[in-house]
């Protein structure tokens, strides 16, 4: 689905990010991408997108080498990706209108336009129908990434892409998103890529794990999450191991 | 007898007088040809300041070519040139309504800018993420996020802009308040109709005040919605 071919970016006049860094991510696999902030975890994301583009090196996605943003890709931010002056609803429904103002061109919007679930669909399965009419900022943290999930499943992406999506959000929200997104993931069935620097969030949230450290990023250091998709109890002794090798691998990276 | 005129009559004399004044039919039309005149302006500035604030405020090369001549114009203070203005536009409307859009431009122009400018790269690339391009952008995002900078430049200049017309008014015309005002004020010495003349002139601001205020609750409705729960962030 996602392949980095010797990837090498920089922002402008700053040292590389990522060196010759290659990545490959199977259809429908779920990843959590783990490393302390700053190290180059959304630039990754942004690459991913389609937003940055790589100085060498091909990102090929579903086939084609990615030169713009993907119709295709879905993507959540931390926070402030909403629309301030539009309510949920508008929010939600943003993409249709994004693709509608361009008509089915296959660069804004995907060449054959594909029969999408009505907003209200989305508004009802992120259990945000109650607050359709508020705007960003009338809502919780909680409320707020509801919407922008929506907003991005509404599009149908095949590749969603989530920075950091619930790391402001208080326990117990973050553990019902977290729940969410996995359960929406399974019925989805698309690639998914999450960037964390949460230990537990990685472990719940990625069949695979890649951890990023030092700077500029050449080899990855990734393992297969044995937990992945289990009801973990933290207090077990696998729990504390991967824990630890986590840990271990984030400071040696 | 016209020495006697009081230059401070009381509040009574003078709203008699602009009840007077008003029922002879002259000053309606004073009024309406200032409203006209400040109004004009005022659209004509959104219309050309704004577009040009969000491509400078969207584009950061843009904006370093063009900052440094805007900051070389924007301080002159632009009734310097009433005389100049009307040498070349002639004794008509356009020449005031050009003089109070000079002045109007440059400040919603750097409004307009700085707010397109500040808005948060996340909600760009959220918007970019959903395959939007350039001129997507501009209607999604730009537009309606300059819509209360534009509304917060208009009430700024509301004060500035009457204060002008007055000044553009004094030449080389036989309408609008500030005509009025002056006639009545130096040449008749009617002091009851020169005060009448300012409190419709005041008036006049002040609808203009209101005007933007209901066009802000009916185009910024998040705005008074942020205001009411904002406490939550």
């Amino acid at each position: 689905m996602v392949k980095l071919e010797k990837v090498t970016f920089s922002y402008s006049g700053g040292k590389p990010i990522f060196d010759q860094f290659d990545w490959e991510i199977g259809d429908g696999q779920s990843w959590a991408v783990l490393g302390p902030s700053g190290c180059g975890k959304t630039t990754l994301l942004y690459l991913l997108a389609g937003l940055i583009l790589p100085q060498s090196g091909n990102i090929i996605i579903d086939g084609q080498v990615l030169t713009r943003p993907r119709p295709q890709t879905g993507l959540v931010l931390q926070d402030y990706g909403l629309l301030p002056w539009a309510t949920v609803a508008q929010n939600v429904k943003l993409g249709l209108q994004v693709r509608g103002f361009y008509g089915p061109d296959g660069k804004h919007a995907p060449a054959v336009a594909t029969p999408t679930q009505a907003p209200d669909f989305w508004l009802h399965r992120l259990g945000i129908t109650e607050v359709a009419d508020k705007y960003p900022g009338q809502l919780s943290g909680g409320q707020r990434q509801r919407t922008a999930i929506a907003r991005t499943l509404v599009l149908q992406p095949d590749l969603l892409l989530m920075d950091e999506p619930f790391s402001s959000l208080d326990p117990v929200t973050r553990k019902d998103l977290q729940e969410l997104t996995l359960q929406l993931w399974r019925e989805a069935r698309f690639t998914f890529v999450l960037v964390t620097h949460a230990i537990e969030e990685a472990i719940m949230m990625g069949q695979s794990i890649m951890i990023l450290g030092s700077q500029p990023a050449r080899q990855m250091s990734f393992l297969v999450n044995p937990l992945f998709g289990e009801l973990v109890d933290r207090d077990s002794l696998a729990y504390r191991q991967l824990f630890d090798e986590l840990q271990s691998r984030l400071g040696a990276v | 007898m016209l020495l006697n005129q009081p230059v401070l009559p009381s509040p009574s004399i003078v709203v008699a007088a602009l009840y007077v004044e008003l029922g002879r039919g002259e000053l309606p039309l004073h009024f309406l040809a200032s409203l006209w005149r400040v109004m004009a302006s005022m659209m004509v500035s959104v219309l050309l300041a704004a577009p040009a604030g969000l491509v400078l405020g969207q584009s950061p090369r843009l904006n370093r070519i063009f900052s440094p001549f805007i900051y070389w114009l924007y301080p002159i203070p632009k009734v310097v040139l009433v005389p100049v203005v009307l040498l070349f536009l002639g004794i008509g409307d356009l020449a005031k309504i050009v003089i109070i859009f000079l002045i109007l431009f440059f400040q919603i122009l750097v409004l307009v800018r700085d707010q397109a400018a500040s808005l948060r790269p996340e909600l760009i690339q959220s918007v970019r993420s959903l395959g939007a391009g350039r001129r997507a952008l501009f209607r999604f995002v730009y537009l309606p996020a300059s819509l209360p900078a534009i509304l917060t430049a208009l009430r700024q200049s509301v004060g500035t802009a009457v204060a002008v017309l007055y000044i553009a008014e004094l030449f080389a015309t036989q309408y609008g308040l500030g005509y009025y005002i002056f006639l009545n004020g130096s040449t008749l010495l009617n002091y009851p109709a020169m005060y009448g003349g300012i409190i419709l002139m005041s008036l006049l601001g002040m609808m203009l005040y209101f005007g933007v205020d209901g066009l802000e609750r009916w185009l910024c409705p998040w705005l008074r919605a942020g205001q009411v729960e904002g406490s939550q962030h």
